[in-house]
């Protein structure tokens, strides 16, 4: 019989943990891959923000700020890749898994600004206020999927549910 | 978040108990990525019942030499 290790002792725990949260272990290229969406996504938003807020027409704005921010995610992948390869480009079953409870449990944001749309066209808001409620929905859709994916990567998930 | 699995694995002391078997080759044998294994090992992952089946039989051993789960856990009143 051999002797426990993993999750045995709460020293080697504590250990365990320190080392995921400050990246000691290889990051799986599903993990950088949400890192990237994550730094994209809330980038792209706040640049629409910056310039929104400086007055420049913002229907434009809006398609090129999410525009570029799919472009910036699909150069960031390349460029992370290359910087620090995977061993394994593959998803695998926990990838998966994290990937579906991070989407599940971010969707009320999608929702919302859906489900604000058409109350606010009923009252007869300016569509700018519109498209803006819908875009933050996306944004805030985006960042909180990537936030419970890498705390689900870091702290764990367990399954099935 | 999920509360943390109170199950726990000997699958590191196993690997080193077989030729120290890597992590990596550990992962291929039951088709995962080597982040899963190590997320399995330090507790932060739960594996389906077929994924720990498999990892048993990799190492030739009953399932419960694998994992553990402490006593009176999960047993009706």
């Amino acid at each position: 019989m051999v002797t426990d290790t993993g999750g045995g002792g709460d020293e080697s725990k504590i250990l365990d943990m320190m080392s995921a949260f400050l990246y000691l272990d290889p990051v799986s290229y599903e993990e950088k891959g949400t890192w990237v969406y994550l730094v994209t996504s809330a980038g792209a938003y706040a640049v629409y923000l910056v310039i929104v807020v400086g007055r420049v027409v913002h229907v434009s704005v809006l398609l090129w700020t999410a525009g570029a921010s799919i472009v910036a995610n699909m150069v960031g992948r390349v460029a992370v890749e290359t910087a620090r390869p995977s061993d394994s480009r593959r998803a695998d079953v926990r990838d998966r898994e994290i990937y579906r409870f991070g989407e599940y449990a971010s969707r009320w944001f999608l929702v919302a600004g859906a489900a604000a749309a058409p109350f606010m066209a009923m009252a007869r808001w300016d569509y700018f206020w519109i498209a803006n409620a819908i875009y933050l929905g996306f944004a805030l859709w985006a960042v909180a999927g990537s936030v419970l994916k890498l705390l689900a990567y870091r702290r764990g998930l367990q399954s099935p549910a | 978040m999920s509360k943390p699995t109170r199950i726990t694995n000997s699958i590191r002391a196993l690997r080193f108990a077989h030729e120290e078997m890597t992590q990596a080759q550990l992962a291929e044998r039951i088709g995962v990525t080597r982040q899963t294994v190590i997320a399995i090992e330090q507790g932060r992952y739960s594996p389906s019942l077929e994924m720990a089946f498999q990892v048993s039989r990799v190492f030739k051993v009953p399932l419960d030499e694998v994992f553990q789960y402490p006593d009176g856990e999960g047993e009706a009143p």
